[in-house]
């Protein structure tokens, strides 16, 4: 059980993710996706109950955890008042990443040298975006949990998107999405959870094996 | 953790060069209360000196409030601390990072008022050593507390209103012993200035090991 302040925002959710699976987390809004991922990032506390991620204890062990998981959340966690190249250049030094892996990630996600002398205060929506998945491919964590990864995305950059998540599960990335706005990505170890007041109420998996 | 807390500190100061909040906004609010000080005790310099001291260490303190803010907007904004808590980077070395940060851009503001304050109030310094030693301990103090009551009040989502409540009763007794110890670098109190800073030093190792100790705790439950 996850609260957040006073409200009990996940109450139950039981599920068993496998290396390399993609995960579509549906909902209303309000339901829990968020609070879920969250969660699996080791952001959020456990008021009960059990979880591992990547062997790691949700109770004990979630600091232990995050330097494993690449979040993309609603905000899109750049420093407004840095540049792209800036932006990129600090979390990949504190990601222990090199300048190659940031000239492939922005290449990846076409952020042209003219965009990366840009501050991000500057980008558009769908800019930032970008930048903020071309950080996950920087940093290359084990789970990437991505909450609505296709706002403010053009065909051109949700098509971007997704053949980097396929790509990355190719490479045994576990990758979750909480999205309204897509019913498949593709991959051929898809599954589908949905999340309505708080608990899992469907879980395809389970339901064709049931 | 040095390393990781010299990244953190650079790109706090890089935020400040592009953002130019400290130079457009801050500074010129700095000077602004020296003066209105000056107008309201009068031109009458005997008090203006003898107060200076006090008056030096509470412009301070009104400026750090706004530094501090400052400093956790820019992690909160957009939510860039949920991406710091998820790079690996320890909360001690954040938190030094920070510190570090706040510390160096503080100084540059005293160094500013200091210099604007023995001009308009007309003040000689009879020992500069004891000025020096003492802002760098007391400045020290400040942004140690101030990094770890910034993060708390944010956490309480009030902060601009939470954050003075919370920070300046702390910081009470740092102002207390660096007003007596610049009030004896000026020469206008009869007091051992390097006695207060024995104090003022205690003071802000304190504040320091209790922020790289507790900073973690706190952060996880912001």
């Amino acid at each position: 059980m996850v609260f957040l302040g006073q409200f009990p925002a996940l109450t139950g959710a039981t599920m068993n993710i496998r290396q390399g699976e993609v995960v579509l987390i549906k909902g209303p809004n309000g339901a829990g996706k968020s609070t879920l991922l969250r969660l699996c990032a080791g952001l959020l506390p456990m008021r009960s109950g059990t979880g591992t991620v990547l062997n790691f204890d949700l109770r004990t062990q979630r600091m232990e955890l995050r330097a494993h998981i690449g979040l993309l959340g609603h905000r899109t966690g750049l420093y407004p008042d840095l540049t792209v190249n800036e932006n990129l250049k600090f979390w990949a030094s504190a990601y222990g990443a090199n300048n190659v892996e940031i000239d492939k990630a922005m290449s990846f996600f076409g952020l042209n040298d003219r965009l990366g002398s840009v501050q991000v205060q500057n980008l558009s929506e769908g800019q930032r975006r970008r930048t903020s998945l071309a950080l996950l491919l920087i940093k290359r964590p084990s789970i990437w949990l991505l909450d609505e990864p296709y706002a403010g995305l053009d065909s051109n950059g949700r098509e971007l998107v997704n053949s980097c998540i396929l790509e990355a599960t190719q490479l045994g990335t576990t990758v979750l999405i909480a999205s309204h706005e897509i019913d498949k990505i593709g991959s051929t170890q898809e599954r589908t959870l949905l999340v309505k007041g708080g608990r899992i109420v469907s879980d395809n998996e389970e339901d064709s094996e049931g | 953790m040095f390393r990781d807390a010299w990244l953190v500190t650079k790109k706090d100061l890089l935020i400040e060069m592009r953002s130019r909040i400290l130079v457009n906004q801050i500074a010129p609010y700095t000077l602004l209360i020296l003066v209105l000080f000056g107008f309201a005790l009068d031109a009458d310099t005997e008090t203006l000196r003898d107060t200076g001291p006090g008056l030096f260490w509470v412009s301070t303190l009104l400026v750090a409030i706004l530094a501090i803010q400052r400093s956790v907007d820019v992690e909160t904004s957009d939510s860039a601390i949920d991406r710091l808590m998820l790079s690996g980077i320890s909360p001690t070395s954040i938190y030094v990072g920070k510190t570090i940060g706040l510390y160096i851009q503080l100084i540059i503001l005293e160094a500013l008022l200091f210099v604007v304050m023995v001009v308009l109030f007309d003040l000689s310094v009879v020992n500069y050593p004891l000025v020096v030693v003492s802002a760098v301990v007391t400045t020290l103090a400040i942004s140690s507390s101030g990094t770890l009551y910034g993060v708390i009040a944010s956490g309480l989502g009030v902060r601009e209103t939470l954050l003075p409540v919370l920070f300046l009763p702390v910081l009470a007794p740092a102002v207390i012993g660096a007003t007596r110890a610049f009030g004896d670098a000026f020469g206008r109190v009869n007091a051992d200035g390097w006695a207060w800073l024995g104090l003022l030093s205690v003071i802000a190792i304190v504040y320091t090991l209790v922020g790289m100790l507790t900073y973690g705790n706190i952060l996880e439950d912001t």
